[in-house]
């Protein structure tokens, strides 16, 4: 770089006259403008902001002129690159957005591939039937129970009021276990009803006891559309001071309006079951017709066999010698108990035509049902 | 009981325009469980007369033979014309009265009826059988079987056979509980009617009886607990050719009872309008005094249907000097029967049994001989004592009347005391039952209605009727009241109860098994649990394996599958065979239920009264004779586990999912569970994975690859997985309270390391090994690569794992996480003898 020239003569530079200077400032901001991808752009931005570029070349005259004419050269030239690197930021952030908008355009996808990559499960819909009902009674303050499967005789009926001969008794079919001996006389039996819970929640708790019991209970029924030997029930059982009919009424209207939905009629059929008294069978109002396939053979109605009524269970107020049998003072308390059979309103809640679906295991049955219902 | 609607209206008047399924309804209100209302003859449209045969020309030259006839059907054609008929049927000749249907009748069917030309004549009308009629499927053969109906000659032609025939009608079947055997009778079910409706019952056993006397048939109850009343009548003079009126055997097939003979008809008639079961006995064939006793054990008597059998002590017996005639209450014997004229010459003289036996005997000898006939189950249920005379005296009625027969003057009827059953009962308990006010008036109204009679105000002494044995106790009062006033009037409120605790832990743990597997994507089945030998041999168990130690079905609905299941896989596996035959390859399901375990000792359990709470001992006693029935899980996978698809491969189903879905389990349950190699049918001898609780030495399942000897018995897709774990031992000790970590803020410093070992080292012990000597400064560890090959030897893996090390309260230095993972490094080594690849 040369040292000051006092008499350097500023007109005399070339390439401080404005009109050069202007000329190279508008040939940059035209060689951007004309850029039309990123590279060229940089090509420009090289040839126009480089150090052999014109305005560079001219900036470092300004360094050799008399100080007096300094500052105007300087700001001459710092304006004109002011305005290069303005246009070269503008094309560049314009060439960006144009090149990120075409890359996006280009890793666009068919979003409506299929992806099943992770597999499926579900959970069984009697199961979380069974815990939708279970979850009712819990939410009103109930204790779930449980039993065995295999269950003592005297469990199963005689403490429930079904002495040896009760006529009852043959009305179950029962899957009995063999004693030791080869014989039927082990005093166990594949439970036909989930009621024994009730004796051995009685036995095991002090009154007051609130608590619905599910589980899987056999009789020897052979494998058909509305029939398996093996089923579930769940069963509810309160035992307290003053408990009535009249408790166990709204008791099940609950739990029919959170199961099923409202607006429907209950039917309080008179019924006979030995270890409550009085004993009730529950008929609810089909949800599908409604009654109005019953003697209109122009509508019939699958869901009820246009009967215009769905059995949902039995029920009662408790035997007071189930209490009895039970060490609970039949004086001081009263309950009510009731039990029903979840295949059935599976069957009519999500329209299952075939109770043998239910226990085949195909996962297309289970699958729809997810993991809650 | 199957109750004819007609025959119903006989006892009560019911309002006319009344349906089948008007009844039915207020029946079933009040507590009769009306399961069908059959309509009978519903479309059925006449004419449909008696006509008499004039002619018969045999036409021939047709497939079948066939007959052209001229019946006079009286005035009902309209011009007292014989009828020109064209019938297929040949069991009738001139002369006999049949059963017309005419030209714009409609039969069931519904089947229209027009004149029209056939085998080359004009047929106007019809000849009918019984079932074109709708008389029922089974058609007794004194309606002409499958022919056509030949009635008898007293009917005049013309006179409408719908009415005649009693075609058009409606028929409640009532499903009778065991607590109501009196409505085993029409006049049950009209006692029931009457009060449903509020009408009066002509009550069918109101009737005039002669009273007993001492020259009636010799009867000797020998039992007086078994039977303790015994009426006898006898009838002479009895035309053995005579025939049960139609409107009786009319009855009879509406009821459901096939007409058989005119006594026995009668018998039966009876039995189904009264509640009471006669038996008729041809007295010329009974020899001497009638006896009633129980069996003498290995005496044998041959019952009405033929079969001998053999008595044992408890039978209550109908004995004469020959020994058993009937076996009481059940079944009657061959060598008494009522005669058919047919076979020889019929009966003309009878005695008509009308007892009360002893329920309890009753049911236990028809259950002992598989006789569960009408009579046993009345008997069983219940039947009125008091009815006895009236129910015999009515069966002697029909024979009088309609067979011809004369009554004979003696009355036999031997009855035991009976103590008056009185019941007090609060007068307020009713209400105290139902949660509603009906106050004394209603509650001693309505006990009155079903018969009973009450005294007394605030306690009420009500002495229920002799046709309610049910009736024992107060409550039963209660019940009948409520009842009566109709559940529908019950209002309805919510028991105040007290806050509750919501699941238990075990529960909880149950339902996020269940959340769990399914959202690892298996799918709940829910099998069986019954199997057989044959279940074991399939899984290639020992034939010592503790699991063919099963608890045993007396009756099972199989006799292949007579066992309870020790273990979840055979009903698994049964239900992946059967998915992957609907075309289902690629299948992950699972199961959680109960097994059954024998005890190791087997006892009986015990029967304890009722009348108490059982002792401690005695409920002790009770569960030590059930089987122990641990909740299990169990998972079985097949086919592609990740599938394959557009994304690139995926993965089959393996071995190490079912390990995965064993540790899916425990981590629901909050259990930490450590793998050892294990051997187990029906698993793969190398790869089964023996599934433990960590930190202890408890085995709670095994996971792994199936045996190819299994997946070849059973038919399952190759290398097909499986996995079993009992929840109650892996959640016997609970979950632990889990703390919350501290989370480092400072930077993690990441080594790797790959070290070879024996192939038969298992990894578990090499990465148990690494974290142990890494120390505290090891935040995680994970094994990236399993490598064998030539390059580290062979018998040897290298397994190549990445260190995390962190601390918690700085940045760690690159010497100190080398140090760490050099002492983790060294552990090794020495534990399992790895050597540093690469050193």
């Amino acid at each position: 770089m040369s040292a000051p020239n006092k008499s350097y003569d500023p007109v005399e530079v070339e390439a401080l006259k404005p009109e050069v200077v202007e000329q190279a400032r508008d040939e940059a901001v035209a060689a951007f403008a004309a850029a039309s991808t990123l590279d060229e752009l940089k090509q420009a931005k090289v040839a126009h902001t480089g150090d052999r570029s014109a305005l560079s070349l001219a900036n470092r005259e300004i360094g050799a002129l008399p100080p007096h004419a300094k500052a105007a050269a300087g700001k001459l030239i710092g304006q004109a690159r002011g305005a290069v690197n303005q246009a070269l930021a503008k094309r560049q952030a314009e060439l960006e957005a144009e090149r990120d908008a075409r890359v996006l355009v280009e890793e666009a996808v068919d979003v409506t591939l299929p992806y099943d990559r992770a597999p499926r499960g579900a959970r069984h819909p009697l199961t979380t039937l069974a815990e939708r009902i279970e979850d009712t009674f819990v939410a009103m303050g109930y204790q779930v129970a449980e039993g065995p499967e295999a269950e003592a005789e005297w469990l199963n009926f005689d403490a429930l009021n079904l002495g040896p001969d009760h006529p009852a008794r043959s009305m179950q079919d029962t899957f009995f276990v063999q004693a030791p001996d080869g014989s039927a006389d082990s005093g166990v039996v594949l439970r036909t009803q989930t009621s024994p819970v009730q004796a051995r929640t009685l036995l095991d708790r002090e009154p007051p006891v609130y608590v619905v019991c599910p589980g899987r209970v056999y009789r020897t029924d052979e494998l058909d559309a509305t029939h398996t030997p093996v089923f579930r029930q769940v069963e509810g059982l309160a035992v307290d001071e003053g408990i009535t009919f009249a408790d166990l009424k709204g008791t099940i209207e609950v739990l029919v309006e959170k199961l099923i939905g409202t607006g429907l009629e209950l039917r309080w059929r008179p019924s006979y079951f030995p270890f409550t008294e009085p004993s009730a069978e529950i008929d609810l109002q089909c949800f599908v017709c409604r009654g109005e396939s019953v003697g209109n053979p122009d509508r019939p109605c699958r869901t009820c066999s246009s009967e215009g009524w769905i059995e949902l269970g039995g029920c009662g107020v408790v035997n007071p010698r189930v209490l009895v049998a039970c060490g609970v003072d039949p004086n001081r308390y009263s309950g009510f108990a009731f039990g029903l059979g979840l295949e059935r309103i599976l069957m009519n809640r999500h329209n299952v035509a075939d109770m043998r679906d239910m226990v085949e295991g195909d996962v297309r049955f289970t699958l729809p049902f997810g993991m809650e219902i | 009981m199957r109750v004819p609607l007609s025959w119903l209206r006989e006892y009560v008047d019911l309002p006319a325009g009344e349906t089948g399924r008007d009844v039915a309804e207020r029946l079933v209100r009040a507590g009769l469980e009306v399961e069908t209302v059959e309509q009978l003859g519903g479309d059925l449209k006449g004419p449909l007369v008696v006509g008499e045969v004039l002619s018969i020309e045999e036409l021939t030259g047709f497939k079948k033979p066939i007959r052209h006839c001229f019946v006079n059907v009286g005035d009902a054609n309209g011009t007292g014309e014989p009828q020109e008929i064209v019938c297929g049927a040949r069991n009738f000749a001139v002369g006999d009265k049949v059963v017309v249907v005419l030209p714009g009748a409609v039969l069931p069917g519904p089947f229209p009826i027009a004149a029209r030309q056939t085998y080359g004549q004009t047929s106007a009308g019809m000849i009918c059988s019984a079932r074109e009629l709708g008389m029922g499927d089974t058609v007794p053969d004194s309606f002409g079987g499958n022919g056509i109906i030949v009635l008898p000659p007293e009917y005049e032609p013309g006179t409408d056979a719908v009415e005649l025939l009693q075609l058009v009608d409606e028929v409640l079947d009532i499903a009778v509980t065991p607590d109501r055997g009196y409505c085993l009778s029409m006049r049950g079910v009209a006692r029931e009617a009457a009060a449903a409706y509020g009408l009066p019952l002509a009550d069918p056993a109101l009737l005039d009886v002669p009273p007993a006397n001492s020259f009636g048939y010799l009867v000797k109850v020998s039992d007086p607990a078994g039977c303790d009343r015994f009426v006898a009548r006898t009838v002479v003079g009895v035309d053995p050719n005579a025939k049960s009126p139609i409107w009786l055997q009319r009855r009879l097939q509406k009821a459901g009872i096939r007409p058989i003979s005119l006594t026995v008809d009668i018998t039966n008639y009876v039995m189904l309008e009264v509640g009471q079961p006669l038996h008729a006995y041809d007295k010329q064939r009974v020899d001497g005094p009638i006896t009633v006793r129980r069996a003498t054990e290995g005496e044998t008597l041959t019952t009405l249907d033929g079969v001998q059998r053999k008595l044992a002590a408890e039978d209550l017996l109908i004995c004469d000097n020959s020994g058993p005639i009937g076996l009481a209450g059940v079944m009657g014997g061959a060598s008494t029967e009522i005669l058919d004229p047919a076979a020889g010459p019929g009966t003309t003289e009878v005695i008509i049994e009308a007892a009360h036996f002893d329920p309890v005997a009753i049911a236990r000898s028809a259950k002992r001989h598989k006789l569960p006939s009408e009579a046993s189950k009345r008997f069983e249920r219940g039947v009125d004592p008091e009815a006895a005379r009236a129910a015999a005296q009515r069966a002697v009625d029909l024979l009088v009347l309609i067979a011809g027969g004369t009554a004979e003057a003696g009355v036999t009827d031997i009855a035991a005391p009976h103590p008056v059953r009185t019941i007090t009962i609060a007068a307020d308990l009713p209400d105290r039952v139902a949660g509603t006010a009906y106050g004394r008036e209603t509650v001693t109204r309505r006990l009155q209605e079903i018969g009973c009679s009450v005294a007394g105000a605030d306690v009420l002494e009500v002495t229920p009727p002799t046709w309610r044995p049910d009736l024992t106790d107060p409550y039963d009062l209660a019940e009948e009241v409520i009842r009566l006033e109709g559940y529908d009037n019950v209002p309805a409120r919510m028991p105040n109860v007290p806050p509750g605790k919501g699941l238990t832990e075990a529960q909880r743990t149950h339902r996020r098994i269940g959340v769990a597997l399914a959202g690892a994507g298996y799918v709940e089945v829910n099998n069986y649990p019954f199997l057989g030998d044959t279940a074991f041999e399939a899984l290639g168990l020992e034939t010592d394996d503790r699991r063919r130690r099963t608890v045993k079905l007396v009756n099972p609905l199989n006799d292949e599958e007579p066992a309870l299941r020790t273990t979840l896989l055979p009903g698994l596996l049964g239900a992946l065979r059967r998915n992957v035959g609907r075309g289902n390859t690629d299948l992950a399901i699972f199961e959680t239920g109960t097994v059954f375990l024998p005890k190791d000792e087997l006892t009986v359990a015990p029967r304890p009264a009722v009348d108490r709470r059982p002792s401690a001992e005695e409920l002790a006693a009770l569960d030590a004779a059930l089987p122990d029935q641990p909740r299990r899980v169990a998972v079985t996978l097949a086919g592609e586990r990740l599938p394959s698809g557009w994304w690139g491969k995926g993965a089959q189903a393996s071995w190490a999912d079912a390990v995965e879905a064993a540790r899916t389990v425990a981590r629901a349950a909050g259990i930490e569970l450590t793998v050892r190699q294990g051997q187990l049918a029906p698993w793969h001898p190398g790869r089964c994975a023996e599934l433990v609780v960590a930190g202890t030495d408890r085995v709670v399942g095994h996971a792994g690859e199936l045996h190819p000897r299994v997946v070849k018995a059973l038919g399952l897709p190759a290398r097909s997985a499986a996995m079993e774990i009992d929840i109650d031992l892996l959640t016997a000790d609970g979950a632990e309270k889990v703390n919350g970590p501290a989370v480092s803020g400072f930077p993690v410093a990441t080594q790797d390391v790959a070290l070879i070992v024996d192939d038969a080292v298992p990894a578990a012990d090499v990465e148990a090994a690494l974290r142990s000597g890494a120390g505290e400064l090891l935040e995680a560890i994970r094994l990236f690569d399993v490598f064998t090959g030539e390059q580290v030897g062979a018998g040897k893996k290298s397994l190549a794992y990445a260190l995390r090390f962190r601390a918690a309260d700085r940045t760690l230095t690159a010497d100190e996480a080398t140090a760490a993972r050099e002492a983790a490094v060294a552990e090794a080594v020495s534990r399992t003898g790895a050597v540093l690849r690469g050193a």
